[in-house]
């Protein structure tokens, strides 16, 4: 209809000419950018405090998820240095509730298992108690226990020895004692020199070394090792074992895992507790993405709080560049063209409150992670996410005052100043 | 020129068209008014105009003089295309304006019509040059093409030597100069200019309407719209407004009159289109000197000044 009543406007001006069609011109990238940043160019104090909301919230959200994505990536890194492909069989309960015992014949045969590469393996020697001196009261025992372990056990369990040395043929058949590294810490024992020695049972036994931390294996640190025969010797162990550690070919771990307890103990297998230690600590690492939903509820109501600024400041700059809106109307701005400038106008401020905000989270991330030694880890989730929500809460909090930009007057707005 | 021109833009024109005043004793029409009214809603409404008619022709350099009260606003928002009539017919260069959609308006705006208010209105934080410019921004000029055309105007308008100054370090005068150059970059059918002496000395005003009656000398259809009688006296021809009507015209003999007379007057002017048909073949041929071929459909949009 518009279009006819131009053409009838031709046909009376000239009479059977092309007809002459208004439409309003398309503004270019360039020029919408320009247009979009007059309110950040004249009011630049403003503009950047309405940025610092957004900037903040988008910097909360990355730091969070980069920290516990770094942080998660530091300890999986760690597991996998020390392999995902250890499984351990510990003794259970029987039917009646008391402790089961493992066969000794059980590592031998988990030895068989095809796809299985080490077996060792430590018995606790239940009845023997480790102290500093047997002067220290026996209620005292600093939850420590004293095991027979195997001489491959340190391998297989991941850690090394940090002082001294390990168990060998000959020590083992002696008094000769290794302390696990929470062990020797609650003992009193920090360095290991010739004739230091330890009261065990009701023997004092030579420290050989001391052992570093077992990531895997925490109940390694709180143990007491001597050799199996020294423990048959001199505390009277029986010979059973209560851990078998035991390494797999990777790819075999869980057809290995799922045959583990049937082989330990053929005729009871519900009294074998078998478990993979790396896979437990990922659900811990993972796990401690969950603290960070509380953080990142904060930096959503952050982000929130920056948008309700953004929006605030954009109704504001409306209503205080009437003149402007009027002009622009007067010089041939549709609606649209008001609309669309006052809305990119809030996406940009909104997307540089983003911007800064990312740059702002990764890098305490990453200053943060160094300080740790982990890996500095930010998730495209982290930052392309922080990026998407600037340009919607831009979005949506320029969008009611773009639409009232657009419905003003132009007459109200140039002649009502 | 090689400016690739899109749609609503006139372009420049071709400096060499010095024929455009005497294309015969009846020059296009630009502006018609019929029997217009404007009634404003409220508890009683308000009619500020009641029933006004005139005809503009390309070339005129016209007035409009009345007290505050007598609809003079009113009129420049209905001769702006900023607002609608509540009756009666207003054409700009041959628009039926109630018949335009706000898309449609706007570019006949961005197109047709510069503006030069009492205030100015001027972007501070912009150049000299840039707030010229940006006069063409909606009229779908390429940034270069929008720079060359504001140099040229402001050097029409005295100004060449302030281009990359911020309107802040200029005086009054020159701003209001900027603000014309603004309104003459796209070389618009019409100039329309409300109190443009109203914020400053009698001087420099006079100064302004001494720019105006050059501009208009060289082809430009100007309307000032004042409530100073004396500034309307500088105007070729003064239309006096009071309560909503036209209490004088002092073209009263001329075309107008007949078509306020009555409806045969709508044929006179009729009549007057094609005297218009005739002078738009020569527009166009001008216009096409000027590297744009879409003026040719109205004769009426040929470029304000040369």
């Amino acid at each position: 209809m518009a279009v006819g009543g131009a053409a009838r406007a031709g046909e009376g001006g000239g009479g059977g000419q092309r007809p002459v069609v208004l439409v309003p011109a398309r503004l270019g990238t360039r020029d919408l950018a320009r247009l979009a940043s007059v309110g950040l160019r004249t009011r630049k104090l403003r503009a950047g405090l309405s940025a610092l909301g957004i900037a903040i919230g988008v910097a909360a959200i990355v730091a969070v998820l980069g920290l516990s994505s770094s942080s998660s990536a530091g300890l999986i890194s760690e597991i996998n240095k020390l392999g995902t492909n250890l499984l351990t069989v510990t003794n259970g309960q029987t039917l009646f509730g008391q402790t089961a015992e493992l066969s000794v014949d059980a590592p031998g045969m988990i030895g068989r298992i095809g796809p299985v590469t080490d077996v060792q393996y430590d018995g606790t020697v239940s009845n023997a108690e480790a102290f500093r001196t047997p002067l220290i009261p026996s209620i005292d025992t600093n939850a420590l226990s004293v095991e027979a372990a195997s001489l491959g056990l340190l391998s297989a369990v991941g850690t090394t020895v940090a002082q001294g040395s390990w168990l060998n043929a000959a020590t083992a058949q002696e008094p000769v004692a290794v302390l696990g590294a929470a062990a020797a810490q609650r003992l009193g024992i920090d360095r290991i020199f010739e004739g230091e020695r330890i009261w065990v049972g009701d023997e004092w036994f030579y420290v050989a070394g001391i052992l570093n931390q077992a990531v895997l294996t925490p109940e390694i640190d709180s143990s007491v090792f001597v050799g199996f025969p020294a423990a048959e010797t001199y505390l009277g162990f029986d010979g059973h074992p209560s851990e078998i550690y035991l390494r797999a070919v990777t790819s075999q771990v869980n057809a290995v895992d799922s045959v583990l307890a049937a082989t330990a103990d053929p005729e009871a297998p519900n009294q074998v507790d078998v478990s993979q230690p790396s896979a437990a600590l990922t659900a811990e690492a993972d796990a401690q993405g969950a603290f960070n939903d509380l953080f990142l509820g904060l930096g959503a109501v952050a982000l929130l709080v920056g948008a309700v600024g953004v929006a605030n400041i954009m109704v504001i700059s409306v209503l205080e560049r009437r003149s402007e809106i009027g002009l622009r109307r007067a010089l041939g701005a549709t609606k649209g063209h008001i609309r669309l400038q006052f809305l990119s106008e809030a996406v940009l401020l909104s997307v540089i409150g983003g911007v800064v905000g990312i740059a702002f989270g990764a890098l305490s991330t990453a200053v943060y992670a160094s300080t740790k030694g982990w890996a500095i880890v930010v998730p495209p989730l982290a930052w392309g996410g922080g990026f998407g929500a600037a340009v919607l809460i831009g979005a949506v909090a320029g969008l009611f005052p773009a639409l009232r930009a657009a419905r003003m007057s132009p007459t109200q707005a140039l002649w009502s100043i | 020129m090689t400016a690739p021109v899109t749609r609503p833009y006139p372009g420049p024109a071709s400096p060499a068209a010095g024929d455009r005043l005497d294309v015969g004793s009846n020059p296009p029409v630009v502006l018609e008014l019929e029997d217009v009214t404007k009634t404003y809603p409220g508890e009683p409404p308000v009619e500020a105009l009641r029933g006004v008619s005139f005809t503009v022709h390309r070339g005129e350099l016209v007035g409009i003089v009345g007290p505050s009260g007598s609809g003079k606003t009113t009129l420049l928002h209905l001769i702006g295309t900023l607002d609608r009539p509540s009756g009666g017919i207003v054409r700009v260069t041959g628009f039926d304006i109630s018949q335009l959609s706000d898309r449609e308006l706007s570019a006949l705006r961005a197109g047709r019509i510069g503006f030069v208010f009492q205030q100015f209105f001027l972007a501070e934080h912009q150049s000299v040059l840039d707030n010229v410019a940006d006069g063409l921004l909606y009229a779908g000029a390429s940034f270069s093409e929008r720079r060359r055309a504001a140099a040229h105007a402001l050097a029409r308008v005295g100004l060449s030597d302030k281009l990359a100054v911020l309107p802040t370090k200029l005086s009054g005068g020159q701003r209001q100069r900027v603000a014309v150059a603004r309104a003459l970059v796209g070389r618009p059918a019409l100039l329309l200019a409300d109190e443009p002496t109203g914020n400053l000395d009698s001087s420099t005003g006079q100064s302004v309407l001494d720019l105006f009656a050059e501009l208009n000398n060289e082809g430009a259809t100007i309307i000032v719209i004042t409530h100073d009688h004396g500034v309307a006296r500088r105007m070729g021809r003064v239309i006096e407004l009071l309560d909503g009507l036209v209490l004088a015209d002092s073209n009263g003999g001329a075309d107008d009159h007949r078509g306020d007379g009555d409806d045969n007057g709508g044929a006179d002017d009729n009549g007057g289109a094609d005297d218009k048909g005739g002078a738009d073949d020569k527009g166009g041929a001008d216009d096409k000197g000027g590297a744009d071929d879409k003026g040719g459909a109205d004769g009426s949009e040929a470029p304000a000044w040369p």
